[in-house]
């Protein structure tokens, strides 16, 4: 075991380290709250749990709040992806393809959301929200949600739509294609990964989204974050284990199957201006 | 030779912002007629072919296809068909979907389609290859491919902008050579826009040379590179010697030399002289005297520069004949045959 150490070099040694306390702080996380969620009783000194049970997963199913809140979130995570689609991919190709004054700015203020503290931003809608009556509407609750999708929904495909060559739009036209054939068969199916992937992050930020929906959407729309702030204060922590498990995995299935498009090269070029 | 006029440029016009652009592009094209545009970078070649193609629309003049104006026509709509220099494949089609996409836009049946696309595959020496993509093809084959999509629109005219400059020198020798056979089958109509001077040498039947925007000659290669009608093209086609001279009379005299004056210039004039063209003499007495500048063994033959006294000129020898000669040397050169430009041109 000595020489093995030895063989290895300080370098070596200390890369490992890091990557082990990286490992750790992680996964440390998810492991302790997938331990606590199929707990019965788990007391202080012990490393494992000294009754495993499923009770506490029969409990967080059986609300009737928490299952009428997944299939809220989801419909509104549906519905907040498609507007966001319908309303960034028309304009992140303008981005990338027409030159009009100022674009950069343009591209730039679509990080402006993001600058300010949320909450600050929320309460200043939310009374702009009070005076046109969308306070407690599903029609507010997705606009606050797009709030914070426009960036990568706009970014990323813009990127997309710049990575594909003149030539390849153009060659299309040549072949008898109008502009409105080359964008369906040509330019969308080849910035189709790029659109894929912020649609993804899109459907995950409006799942997750808390701030906003419980500004405006109280009391009606208690998305599953807002049905998670509620668990974690009212029942012991095992409940709160489970449902953030629940809440894990639509994102754990969507990038495992995404992980094909999503990768450092569509992120980055994302998030270059030029 | 055939002498329908398949394209016709008139009074051709187009002013980028920047101020560069095209102006006064009068050109004629026979059908089954291969036409270069030749010129350095930004002299405005490729503005021509993408407004013939319909990229680009013109600030005034016109073009006609078959005598039919084709401005007002959206690229999609004309009977042209274009090869990019790169990038002219989609990435998310196979070859096969590539060839067909234009086909199936124009209604041709199914069947139909496939044997077409075999017999263009087959034509640019890539059968079966189908149901490969692109990225799985090597550069030459993605050209051969966009040539072949190209082809498959049966294009009154076929545009192609500098289509084998991406690729390696043996690869393009050979493309071109595919090309032309393919041109002359078929008797196609083609403008082939380049900046490589041997490769318009070689393919073209005509050379249009192009410079900041305006045409400077048009001629068979070979009027090309034996009459150059101005200083430019002289300067940019094949090896050149400039020597100074004068005009007087109906002679134009370089040291010793005496020319017909063709042109009727005046005064000091630049004398070109093709390096074929100057041969080295070995009578004492003959000729035109000067000094061995340098001496460079280029595989068969030598490229020796001599200082003479009417400017340094290059000549080109056999190996075996330039083994002799050394830097510094004194040598006796005779002239040949000359073309001479007034100096201010």
């Amino acid at each position: 075991m000595g020489w093995y150490v030895r063989s290895l070099g300080k370098r070596k040694i200390i890369e490992f380290m890091v990557l082990l306390l990286f490992v750790f702080f992680f996964l440390g996380p998810l492991l302790n709250l997938t331990l606590l969620a199929f707990s019965g009783k788990w007391q202080f000194p012990a490393m494992l749990p000294q009754v495993w049970s499923l009770e506490w997963w029969s409990f967080v199913l059986t609300q009737e709040e928490v299952l009428s809140s997944i299939s809220l979130s989801f419909g509104i995570a549906t519905i907040v992806t498609i507007a966001s689609i319908v309303i960034c991919i028309p304009a992140a190709y303008a981005f990338a393809r027409i030159r009009f004054p100022l674009s950069r700015w343009f591209l730039f203020s679509f990080l402006l959301t993001n600058a300010f503290p949320k909450m600050g931003l929320y309460v200043s809608i939310a009374v702009l929200f009070y005076q046109v009556g969308l306070m407690n509407t599903l029609l507010g609750v997705v606009l606050i949600h797009i709030v914070n999708t426009l960036m990568f929904m706009t970014w990323i495909p813009a990127a997309a739509f710049k990575s594909i060559h003149l030539a390849q739009e153009e060659s299309a036209r040549d072949v008898g294609a109008g502009p409105f054939r080359v964008f369906w068969h040509v330019t969308l199916p080849m910035a189709l990964p790029g659109i894929l992937v912020a649609s993804i992050f899109t459907f995950l930020s409006s799942l997750d989204e808390a701030q906003g929906t419980f500004l405006v959407g109280i009391p009606d729309f208690k998305t599953m974050p807002l049905v998670m702030y509620s668990i974690v204060e009212d029942y012991p922590s095992t409940a709160g284990a489970v449902f953030s498990i629940i809440m894990t995995l639509p994102t754990i299935v969507l990038l495992l199957a995404a992980r094909r498009f999503v990768n450092a090269d569509v992120m980055s070029s994302g998030f270059q201006m030029k | 030779m055939e002498q329908t006029i398949q394209l016709s440029i008139s009074g051709l016009q187009k002013t980028y912002k920047s101020g560069e652009g095209v102006r006064d592009i009068n050109l004629e094209i026979r059908k089954g007629e291969l036409i270069s545009l030749l010129g350095p970078s930004g002299c405005g070649k490729t503005t021509v072919l993408r407004t013939i193609g319909g990229f680009l629309s013109p600030d005034s003049g016109e073009v006609r296809i078959e005598n039919q104006s084709i401005l007002h026509l959206p690229p999609e709509k004309r009977p042209t068909a274009m090869v990019f220099q790169s990038y002219n494949l989609w990435p998310h089609m196979t070859v096969y979907e590539n060839l067909a996409f234009g086909l199936k836009l124009r209604k041709t049946s199914r069947s139909e389609i496939r044997q077409k696309v075999e017999q263009v595959l087959k034509l640019v020496r890539l059968p079966g290859m189908e149901k490969k993509y692109p990225s799985q093809l090597s550069g030459g084959q993605q050209q051969r491919v966009a040539v072949a999509r190209a082809l498959l629109l049966e294009p009154k005219v076929l545009l192609l902008d500098e289509p084998f400059s991406a690729l390696d020198a043996k690869l393009r020798m050979e493309m071109r050579e595919e090309l032309r056979e393919i041109q002359a089958a078929g008797n196609l109509t083609m403008v082939f826009v380049t900046h490589d001077q041997e490769e318009a040498l070689s393919i073209s039947d005509r050379i249009v040379v192009m410079n900041s925007g305006r045409i400077e000659q048009v001629a068979s290669p070979q009027d090309i590179y034996d009459q150059p009608n101005t200083l430019f093209v002289a300067q940019f086609i094949g090896r050149m010697n400039f020597l100074r001279g004068q005009a007087v009379g109906d002679r134009i005299n370089v040291q010793s030399f005496g020319f017909h004056n063709e042109k009727g210039l005046r005064g000091e004039v630049t004398v070109a002289v093709r390096p074929e063209d100057i041969v080295m003499l070995h009578d004492e007495s003959a000729g035109m005297g000067g000094t061995i500048r340098q001496v460079m063994v280029l595989g068969h033959y030598a490229e020796i520069s001599i200082e003479t006294p009417a400017g340094l000129t290059k000549v080109f020898l056999p190996r075996e004949e330039a083994r002799s000669l050394s830097t510094g040397s004194a040598v006796r050169i005779g002239i040949t045959r000359v073309t001479a430009y007034s100096q201010s041109s």
